[in-house]
């Protein structure tokens, strides 16, 4: 940190208008770590996004001649056992993945944060919530998944289409099933936050009650959520390579970086880079998003801002 | 206690002006649940049959010691809990009666300066919003209009108006309270419940906060009930002073003769706790030390609440109640040793 921030003229500070935003970016630049998270990740995400054309290599074409290769000028991450170029795959996987476990968490995050406002906030609904929490962390996740998915696979592919509809089932399914810790965490801030004075003093006030818990209760729980949130990311694509290497997750000829993952074990003593590459590429996203979000939840808090 | 009307103490029978705020048998009583089943098990007394009232632009002082139910008597006037029997009424409103929305109008002519400064103001708001909330939820001043009475509120409590965008964080104790009184004052109140405002301050900061209070109770004609346990600083700011005592007043009268001339044994050792500016009075100042501690209120003694550790108790105490007796104008002690 430099010195010549400290040393400025407090009558200087007073008069200039200072937005929140402002403040908010000049704190999170200040984070080391949540700066080169945001480098990682935006450089993943325009990768992912912008390789596939420059790459100019289809994902699913398959070349029998050139099988199991090394990295050369014309396949950069070498070939899998029949003949897929491993970068196009991971470029085209990285799309599915990253869309799988940024709206998977969302949804997570906001049924989590929703049940868990609801349970601490309105005492009659606690038992109630907090049961159904209970429940759905008492139940086997992946049986249940194996078998919504048989269900529901067929219509959702005949509503949607075949991407699409499994697309939207296993992000639907793996955002129900991984809601429950937030719900939790959410619940228990929410139960002391609104015993502190200034929720009472609000009510004094006589703020409308979906006020307090907007302008007063969320605020004060960002913590715990931001946090719940970049770990629910890791969380849904994980998931996801799991469902794939089960066979239930999204079709062979859709690449994602858990399927190449698990294709890629069998293949581990020829060409240790087919499960190398998606293992770091998971593993760099999960690690960036964890930085920014310490970052933002950093950046938000005004009693450290300025530090 | 149950009083008829007319023998409510506080009613100045000198002060012909219709009350401000007038309080009825006012009973908080909280459910203790225990058990698996959350079976009630009892009642916590925190406030027991109150009664008193409030005149327009008074200053009442509210003294006890703590876990007494001065704060909760306070809450249960703004109706942050719901009373469970008794009437307030402000205005002669009938609160207690009244719908959430009704009730939610009214508050802005109620307001409450909190405790404890750092607790009372959001850390994520800055000053100037949390000055404002008052203003968003009950007027209609938008932009410049808002942030302008904003700015005047600060200025009114001794801020420096450029402050708005500030965290609360980055006060001191004596100016967050400050915030507090600003936000208080927001929407004209007419009567504000002090909730020991100056307990959590220094001493220097607490004159400073007291003087602040008195300039704006007559700069802007407000009632007061200020709650403390600080018997030099009620002494000094009320006019007249309640003593509370296990969710039930046991002294009220105004503040020179209670403090000159004090009747109930509680108040008489309550008092006598208080050092003296005096060195060579103060040497030789006689010390009521009370013996035991405050009985649960969760199961009161029978009788009179003080009896247990009253130096003069008799049997009489423990069989019934003493009623208030009023023993000159304004002067009401319950206590059936006095006459």
């Amino acid at each position: 940190m430099n010195t010549q921030t400290t040393s400025i003229d407090p009558a200087v500070i007073d008069t200039e208008h200072r937005s929140m935003w402002t403040d908010v970016w000049r704190q999170f630049r200040k984070h080391k770590g949540a700066l080169v998270g945001v480098f990682v990740f935006a450089f993943i995400v325009i990768a992912v996004f912008v390789g596939p054309p420059i790459h100019g290599v289809d994902p699913n074409a398959i070349d029998f001649r050139a099988r199991n290769l090394g990295p050369e000028w014309a396949h950069p991450l070498g070939t899998d056992n029949i003949g897929h170029d491993t970068l196009a795959q991971m470029l085209a996987g990285g799309q599915v993945s990253l869309a799988v476990g940024l709206s998977a968490a969302l949804i997570a995050l906001i049924l989590g944060t929703l049940i868990g406002v609801l349970a601490g906030f309105v005492k009659s609904l606690d038992g109630p919530l907090m049961r159904l929490t209970d429940v759905f962390l008492s139940l086997p996740l992946l049986p249940l998944l194996l078998v919504s998915i048989m269900l529901f696979r067929d219509t959702l592919r005949a509503a949607f289409g075949p991407e699409t509809g499994i697309f939207l089932l296993i992000v639907g399914l793996i955002g129900v099933t991984s809601w429950m810790h937030t719900a939790r965490i959410v619940r228990g801030d929410v139960l002391s936050i609104k015993e502190r004075e200034f929720v009472t003093a609000a009510y004094s006030i006589g703020t409308r009650r979906y006020r307090i818990v907007f302008r007063h209760i969320l605020p004060n729980i960002l913590s715990p959520i931001m946090v719940s949130a970049t770990l629910g990311i890791a969380n849904a694509i994980i998931t996801e390579s799991a469902l794939s290497f089960l066979g239930l997750g999204f079709p062979p000829d859709f690449p994602t970086w858990g399927r190449l993952l698990y294709d890629g074990t069998n293949f581990i003593q020829i060409t240790p880079s087919r499960v190398i590459w998606p293992g770091v590429f998971i593993a760099l996203t999960v690690l960036s998003v964890n930085y920014i979000g310490d970052g933002l939840r950093d950046a938000l808090d005004p009693r450290l801002r300025g530090r | 206690m149950q009083l008829a009307n007319e023998k409510t103490p506080g009613m100045s029978d000198a002060n012909s002006s219709k009350p401000l705020l007038r309080l009825k048998n006012v009973k908080q009583h909280f459910p203790i649940t225990a058990g698996l089943l959350r079976r009630q098990a009892g009642m916590i007394k925190a406030v027991d049959g109150v009664d008193f009232d409030l005149m327009p632009q008074e200053n009442l002082g509210l003294v006890g010691e703590s876990g007494c139910g001065k704060t909760t008597l306070g809450r249960t006037i703004l109706h942050l809990y719901r009373p469970t029997e008794g009437q307030i009424l402000f205005k002669d409103v009938n609160l207690t009666q009244l719908k959430p929305s009704a009730l939610r109008a009214l508050r802005p002519k109620m307001q409450m300066i909190f405790q404890d400064p750092q607790d009372s103001l959001n850390p994520r708001m800055t000053v100037g919003s949390i000055i404002a909330e008052p203003l968003d939820e009950h007027s209609t001043l938008k932009g410049k209009d808002r942030s302008n009475r904003v700015e005047e509120l600060l200025d009114a409590v001794g801020l420096n108006p450029r402050y708005t965008n500030r965290y609360p964080h980055e006060f001191s104790g004596g100016q967050r309270q400050r915030i507090g009184i600003a936000r208080a004052l927001g929407l004209n109140p007419e009567f504000i419940i002090c909730d020991e405002p100056i307990a959590a301050l220094d001493v220097s900061i607490q004159a400073q906060v007291v003087n602040l209070l008195e300039d704006l109770q007559e700069k802007l004609g407000l009632t007061y009930l200020f709650i403390s346990h600080d018997l030099g600083m009620i002494r000094h700011i009320s006019k007249r002073v309640a003593v509370m005592y296990l969710g039930k007043i046991v002294e009220l009268g105004p503040a020179h003769e209670l403090y000159s001339r004090s009747r109930h044994p509680y108040t008489k050792a309550l008092l006598s706790a208080v050092p003296l500016h005096n060195p060579g009075r103060e040497a030789k100042r006689e010390r009521i030390i009370l013996t035991g501690d405050v009985p649960s209120p969760a199961n009161p003694p029978s009788g009179c609440p003080f009896r247990t550790r009253c130096p003069i108790a008799e049997t009489r105490c423990a069989n019934s109640m003493p009623q208030p007796k009023k023993l000159s104008l304004g002067h009401w002690v319950a206590c059936h040793l006095v006459d």
